[in-house]
C-alpha cells in the first residue's frame, strides 16, 4: 500500500499519515529499503543516516498520534550534501570535507526539520557545487535514473536523481548557476531556484556567495510549493537574507492565467537549440495559451555574456570563500607538512579536485593586480546590463518562459575534457542567478524517452507566480507523471 | 597562458601543483578565458558595476555578543590543537 503512495503529491501523503493509514516509521522504512536497492547503481547519496531518519520518525509518529505536527510531519526527504547537518558527516562532495561531522545545522535543514520532515541523508553532488554533471564528486558521478548511462545533470544531481527514483518524497538542493533548474530538467522534475536572498545562506557552504540560492527539486509545482514555503524566510544569521513575509505558496496555486502576459526571449529559441526541445516548449506554451495566457515576444540581448561574466564573478567569489580551507581549523591536512605554506599547499592541493583547483584559479587571476578592472569589474558591470534587460522584460510581461537546457541529459564522460562546453550548458540558466531572479524547471515533452524542461524565470519574489503557472500547466498535462524504470 | 603563469597563479592561491598539472590547467584556462574575452565586446563604460542582485547594502546590527563560546565544540574537529590553540608548523625559529 505504501508503495502505491509514492506518486502521490506530499500534501496527500502527509494527510495519509494523519489520518494513521500507515505510519512514518513504515514509510520511512520503505524509503530506506528503496534506497539500498537502487543506491548500488545511481549513487546518489553520499550518506544515508537510517538511524536517525526511524528515530525522527518514531517522533513524528508520537506527534501525529496527538494530532500535533506540521505540514511536513512524518515526511521523507533528503539534504544535498552542500547543507551543514550537525552530527553529520557535510562533505560537500570534497575529499577536503570527507572527515567533516558539522557541529551545527544549516537555517534550511532546521526550518524543514521544525516542519515535520524527516532526513533520510545527504545527497551526491559536484564538488562544492562547482559543475553541471554531478561528474565533479570526490564519491564518484551519480547516474541519471532514465538512463544510467547518462548524467542526472548538476551540481544538484544526487538530489535530482533520488526524488526521480523514488527514494525520498523532494530533496533540497542549491543553485548558482543552474545547479537546481538544469538537474530537474534533466531527471524530469519540478525544481525551483527562489529570488536570492529568499532562503537563508546560513550552514549552507559557500561557492559563490552573490550568486548560491537554496530551493527544492519535487515531482511537481505543489510538492515544490509546500517544501519552499517550509524553507524560506528571513534569518539574522545570514546577513543578505531577505527581510520580506513568505505568501503561502499553496494558496496561490490555483488561481487563473487568464491574462496572464507570457515573455518568449528570442535569444533563447535561438537555431542552436535542439529542434525537439524547442517543439516541446512549444507544446507547453500553447498549453498555456489555451488556459488564456498570451505570448509575447522580448529580447534578453546580453543574454550571450552571462556565460562570460559568470566565469568571472563566481570564481573569484569561489578563490575568496575556499580561502577557508587551509588545513588548520578544520577538513583536511596534509601529512608530515615542511613549513606553513607547504601545509597550506598540499592540504589544497590534495583536498581539492581538478574543477575546484580550475576555479579558484580562474579567481585568483582575475582578483589579481592590474587584472581587476579587465576582468572582475567589467564582469560587474555586464551584470548590472543583464539585470537592466529582464527589469525591461518584466515591464511588459509577468513570466519569462524558455527551455532551461540546450540539450537532454548527456552521456557520462561526453564533456569531461573540455570544461568550456560543460559551462555552455548552462547558457539558460546563468542569466537568473546573475539578475537574482526566481527560476523554475518543469518537466514538458520528452525528447528520445529523455526529460525535458520548460524553465519559467518571475520577477523578484514572484516565487508564488512562477508555482501558479507550473502547476495549472500540470493540471492540463501529465508530463510530471512520468516515472523513470528505476523508480519501480 | 603559459604553465609559468599558472605556476604563478597556483603559488598566490596557495595550490600545490605538478609540472603536468600545470600544463594541462594552462592550456583549460587558455580556453576558458578565450571564451570570457566576449565580454570585450561590449561597451560598458557608462555602466555601473553590480555587486549585489538586490543591491542591498549589508545589514548591521548591534554590537552585542549573542552567542556562547564554543571553542570547545568548534575545536573538536580541528586537525590539531593543543591548550585551546590551533597547531601549525614554526613559523619562526
Amino acid at each position: 500500500m505504501i508503495d502505491q503512495t509514492l506518486g502521490e503529491p506530499i500534501a496527500e501523503l502527509a494527510a495519509r499519515l494523519r489520518r494513521r493509514e500507515f505510519s512514518s516509521r513504515e514509510l520511512t522504512a520503505e524509503f530506506l529499503a528503496r534506497i539500498e536497492r537502487h543506491e548500488p547503481l545511481l549513487n546518489s547519496f553520499i550518506t544515508v543516516t537510517p538511524e536517525t531518519a526511524l528515530a525522527a520518525a518514531d517522533a513524528a509518529d508520537q506527534q501525529l498520534a496527538r494530532d500535533a505536527g506540521g505540514p511536513l510531519t512524518g515526511v521523507p526527504i533528503a539534504h544535498k550534501d552542500i547543507f551543514c547537518t550537525k552530527g553529520v558527516r557535510t562533505s560537500c562532495a570534497s575529499r577536503m570535507l570527507n572527515d567533516f561531522i558539522a557541529p551545527y545545522n544549516a537555517t534550511v535543514v532546521n526550518r524543514l526539520q521544525d516542519a515535520g520532515a524527516i532526513s533520510l541523508g545527504k545527497t551526491n553532488m559536484d564538488e562544492f557545487a562547482m559543475g553541471s554533471s554531478n561528474e565533479t564528486s570526490w564519491y564518484g558521478p551519480v547516474k541519471n535514473p532514465w538512463d544510467p548511462t547518462r548524467v542526472p545533470g548538476g551540481s544538484s544531481g544526487g538530489s535530482a536523481a533520488a526524488v526521480a527514483a523514488g527514494l525520498c518524497m523532494a530533496a533540497t538542493g542549491t543553485d548558482t548557476g543552474g545547479s537546481i533548474r538544469q538537474p530537474a530538467a534533466f531527471c524530469g522534475l519540478t525544481g525551483i531556484k527562489p529570488t536570492y536572498g529568499r532562503c537563508s545562506r546560513w550552514g549552507m557552504i559557500a561557492f559563490a556567495s552573490s550568486l548560491d540560492q537554496a530551493g527544492v527539486l519535487a515531482r511537481n509545482a505543489a510538492d515544490a510549493a509546500l517544501i519552499l514555503r517550509a524553507m524560506a524566510g528571513f534569518d539574522p544569521y545570514d546577513s543578505t537574507s531577505a527581510d520580506e513575509p513568505v505568501p503561502d505558496y499553496q494558496a496561490d496555486l490555483n488561481a487563473p492565467l487568464q491574462g496572464l502576459r507570457i515573455g518568449l526571449p528570442k535569444e533563447f529559441m535561438n537555431p542552436e537549440l535542439d529542434t525537439r526541445i524547442a517543439a516541446a516548449v512549444e507544446d507547453a506554451i500553447k498549453l498555456l495559451r489555451q488556459q488564456g495566457a498570451q505570448l509575447k515576444e522580448i529580447s534578453l540581448p546580453n543574454s550571450a555574456l552571462s556565460v562570460p561574466a559568470y566565469y568571472v564573478v563566481a570564481p573569484a567569489e569561489c578563490s575568496s570563500n575556499l580561502a577557508r580551507f587551509d588545513g588548520v581549523r578544520y577538513g583536511h591536512r596534509a601529512a608530515d607538512p615542511a613549513d606553513l605554506d607547504d601545509l597550506y599547499k598540499r592540504s589544497r592541493g590534495e583536498g581539492f579536485g581538478p574543477e575546484v583547483k580550475r576555479r579558484i584559479m580562474i579567481g585568483t587571476y582575475v582578483l589579481s593586480a592590474g587584472y581587476y578592472d579587465a576582468y572582475y569589474r567589467k564582469a560587474q558591470q555586464i551584470r548590472r546590463l543583464i539585470k537592466q534587460d529582464f527589469q525591461r522584460a518584466f515591464a511588459e510581461v509577468d513570466v519569462i518562459l524558455g527551455p532551461t537546457a540546450p540539450t537532454t541529459a548527456f552521456a557520462l564522460g561526453a564533456k569531461t575534457a573540455d570544461p568550456v562546453a560543460m559551462y555552455l550548458n548552462d547558457i539558460y540558466t546563468i542569466s537568473a542567478n546573475l539578475a537574482g531572479l526566481p527560476g523554475m524547471s518543469v518537466p514538458i515533452a520528452p525528447v528520445g524517452g529523455l526529460p525535458v524542461g520548460l524553465q519559467l524565470i518571475g520577477d523578484y519574489f514572484a516565487e508564488a507566480r512562477l508555482l501558479n503557472v507550473a502547476h495549472q500547466l500540470q493540471q492540463v498535462s501529465d508530463w510530471h507523471l512520468a516515472r523513470p524504470e528505476q523508480a519501480h | 597562458m603559459q604553465s609559468s603563469d599558472v605556476a604563478q597563479i597556483a603559488n598566490l592561491a596557495k595550490l600545490a601543483a605538478d609540472a603536468s598539472e600545470l600544463d594541462q590547467y594552462a592550456s583549460e584556462l587558455t580556453d576558458i578565458f578565450a571564451m570570457v574575452a566576449d565580454m570585450n565586446a561590449c561597451d560598458t563604460s557608462a555602466i555601473e558595476p553590480l555587486a549585489h542582485p538586490l543591491e542591498l547594502t549589508q545589514r548591521l546590527r548591534p554590537d552585542d555578543a549573542t552567542e556562547p563560546d564554543r571553542r570547545e565544540l568548534f575545536q573538536s574537529i580541528a586537525p590539531m590543537t593543543k591548550d585551546g590553540f590551533y597547531l601549525v608548523p614554526r613559523v619562526i625559529e
